[in-house]
């Protein structure tokens, strides 16, 4: 079906979750806040109202134990799709996470699946301080056995969603809170998308080159891409041709796409919202280093988040955060000849 | 056991500051929202977590502790603190985002720490309980007779965390007073929806120490109950846990439309309202005149609003002062 209907990434998931969960009864979802209140950011909206209390359901206060059941239902023949309200929550409940769901594929020798998503909001810059405002893909992405997806558009989040829903793997879905298009944050507008009505999968691994340049690739996922887009508009003006792809999922991740497109610049820019060392943007230098730097006619650059725990004043939570301006002026540092 | 005239006054005072301390915030807390409610615009961004209503819990508790005792406080702090004796200018300029505050502006409303007073708080829900437990265990270890009392939700009660903290309590005989602020709600799960149990009192059974339910939002009931647990605890009889009926009459955060709140809640709540109730047992007590309780209510107002300026004169943090205390 033909529609050009823009929605936002909250609407995006919500409707992926509902199509999915009508199309195979052994879908559903539990979490805080889930049910009666459609999510904190509004990824579940709607879905008590159609499907009822029995599948779409409020959990008390206990990740340990409702992220354990989600294991358990997965393994037990559900579909369960489990919120955990904020990533930054992840520490009560790791365990859950990367012991039980991520390792019992492995310790069954491949002989049972783990088809569970567990969806979480990231990110920060709307000041809510050290334990609200994490990204913490990499946390996730470290430790073997869960497929870690992190949507930048509407688009996207709903095909990425339904890929996950049907994974018989478990999914960490790491949507950003000032990406969701929620009345009370500020977001950007180019996070909603022409969004299709029927269901349709974005497959895992598989990179979006964004916007097509020859003078620098700038690779970035979630919140980042929207900066990193900014950026190449502004250098743009300035006569550099920058590269943007969106790698949508780290778990797969998508080497090839970013080794295609560096041989093609010569020149790398890694930006992310989650801590800089040991992180998403040193695991993409290390794939350029390790297929051939010499492809590189610059020293590469990672833009992320320096290693320190989230502020809360304003003035220190900008200084920290990634944007345009820092990617900006690493393009101009690998481009002299364009320095203003 | 009955609070003395001093003690009436004392928790009066604290209740009323702050009352008048998150009233006043939330008001603050809405400028520069406004007309698109932008959470992370205005001078107090990010979450706003507050308390009003809950004051019995704070003031009943922490009327019997020292500056040597302990408190880990949740994520809705401000009624805990006052009562403490955190710093209120250090407080709010905090809150505030500003250079001046308790911790430079690093961590805010929901991360208030006054090594001072013994003070902490968690955005994590149950996480001050374990913290509380080891300042209980630091202080037996160093032949102290400071006690701890950590805060939770009634919903805190369903996590881990709490279990963990009471079974380690009680085993080790620590001088821990766990005290629930039941105000039914987690975030909008009621919690009849939550907890398996009518009262969280009765989880003490389960770790053999004394639990306490106390009805109705009773500063004077919650005065008594936490009278008994600070005595046991100093004289290292083990911990107890406190269960108090109370009130919040905000939504879980600022902005909260609170859809799942029945009609008419908030104001039948606010019809016994814990601060003039207590108020009226101190006339009718003859412990003060209205005068008197005037004169508190002056004083307390004119040092939130001082509070307030200090932390609206003070200036922002150096945006490279982030990089700073990441490390002793």
């Amino acid at each position: 079906m033909q529609s050009n209907r823009v929605l936002t990434i909250s609407r995006a998931m919500a409707e992926a979750i509902g199509q999915e969960m009508k199309r195979d009864e052994r879908v559903f979802v539990m979490g805080e806040d889930i049910a009666t209140y459609g999510g904190i950011f509004g990824a579940t909206t709607g879905l008590l109202d159609e499907f009822g209390e029995e599948r779409v359901r409020d959990t008390p206060i206990s990740e340990t134990g409702f992220i354990g059941a989600g294991v358990g239902a997965a393994m037990a023949g559900m579909r369960p799709i489990v919120e955990l309200m904020f990533v930054d929550f992840y520490g009560v409940c790791m365990d859950a996470i990367s012991n039980l769901a991520a390792k019992n594929i492995y310790f069954s020798g491949g002989n049972c699946t783990v088809p569970m998503v567990l969806m979480t909001a990231t990110g920060g810059g709307y000041n809510d301080a050290g334990q609200h405002s994490q990204a913490l893909h990499a946390t996730f992405a470290h430790l073997p056995g869960m497929k870690v997806v992190a949507p930048s558009n509407a688009y996207d989040a709903k095909g990425l969603m339904i890929s996950a829903i049907r994974d018989d793997s478990p999914v960490i879905f790491m949507f950003h809170k000032g990406l969701q298009g929620l009345a009370w944050m500020d977001w950007p507008e180019t996070a909603a998308a022409v969004v299709p009505e029927d269901a349709y999968e974005i497959p895992f691994g598989k990179a979006n080159v964004l916007r097509e340049g020859k003078d620098v690739t700038i690779v970035a996922l979630s919140m980042m891409v929207h900066r990193a887009m900014e950026a190449a508009g502004e250098l743009a003006k300035e006569g550099v041709d920058a590269e943007v792809i969106d790698l949508r999922t780290l778990v797969p991740l998508d080497r090839e796409t970013v080794i295609a497109s560096v041989k093609k610049t010569g020149r790398l820019i890694v930006v992310d919202e989650d801590y800089s060392s040991y992180g998403m943007t040193a695991e993409i230098i290390a794939s350029i280093a390790e297929e051939d730097p010499a492809m590189l006619k610059a020293p590469p650059k990672r833009i992320a988040y320096p290693d320190i725990p989230v502020p809360y004043s304003r003035p220190m939570e900008n200084f920290a955060l990634p944007d345009a301006q820092k990617i900006m002026a690493a393009a101009r540092a690998m481009l002299p000849r364009v320095a203003a | 056991m009955t609070p003395t005239h001093e003690q009436l006054a004392w928790m009066y005072e604290r209740m009323a500051k702050a009352r008048y301390y998150e009233d006043t915030l939330a008001a603050i807390y809405m400028e520069g929202k406004s007309p698109k409610f932008d959470i992370g615009s205005g001078p107090v961004p990010g979450e706003m977590h507050l308390s009003a209503g809950q004051e019995p819990c704070a003031a009943g508790v922490c009327v019997h502790l020292r500056d040597d005792d302990t408190v880990t406080a949740t994520h809705r702090p401000h009624h805990a603190a006052i009562a403490k004796g955190v710093d209120l200018n250090k407080m709010t300029a905090e809150i505030f985002g500003k250079k001046t505050g308790l911790a430079g502006g690093r961590g805010g409303h929901m991360h208030l720490l006054d090594p001072k007073v013994n003070f902490a708080c968690s955005g994590i829900i149950a996480q001050g309980a374990g913290p509380a437990v080891g300042g209980a265990l630091a202080a037996k270890m160093q032949g102290r007779d400071s006690v701890a009392v950590s805060y939770l939700g009634d919903g805190a009660a369903n996590q881990g965390a709490f279990h963990e903290a009471l079974n380690l309590a009680a085993v080790w005989k620590l001088g821990v007073i766990f005290v629930i602020e039941d105000n039914s709600w987690g975030i909008s799960v009621p919690k009849s929806k939550s907890t398996a149990v009518k009262d969280n009192s009765v989880r003490a059974a389960a770790y053999g120490i004394p639990g306490v339910h106390v009805a109705d939002n009773d500063t004077l009931k919650v005065f008594a109950a936490a009278g008994d647990a600070v005595k046991r605890a100093r004289a290292g009889e083990g911990p107890s846990l406190i269960e108090i009926e109370t009130y919040r009459y905000y939504g879980h955060f600022q902005g909260d439309p609170e859809l799942y709140r029945p009609k008419g809640e908030v104001a039948a709540l606010k019809a016994k309202d814990p601060i003039d109730r207590l108020a009226k047992h101190m006339v009718e007590a003859g412990a003060a005149t209205q005068a008197d309780l005037d004169g508190i209510r002056a004083r307390v107002k004119a040092e939130v609003d001082a509070a307030i300026q200090y932390a609206r004169d003070s200036a922002y943090p150096e945006p490279e002062e982030a990089l700073e205390h990441v490390f002793a």
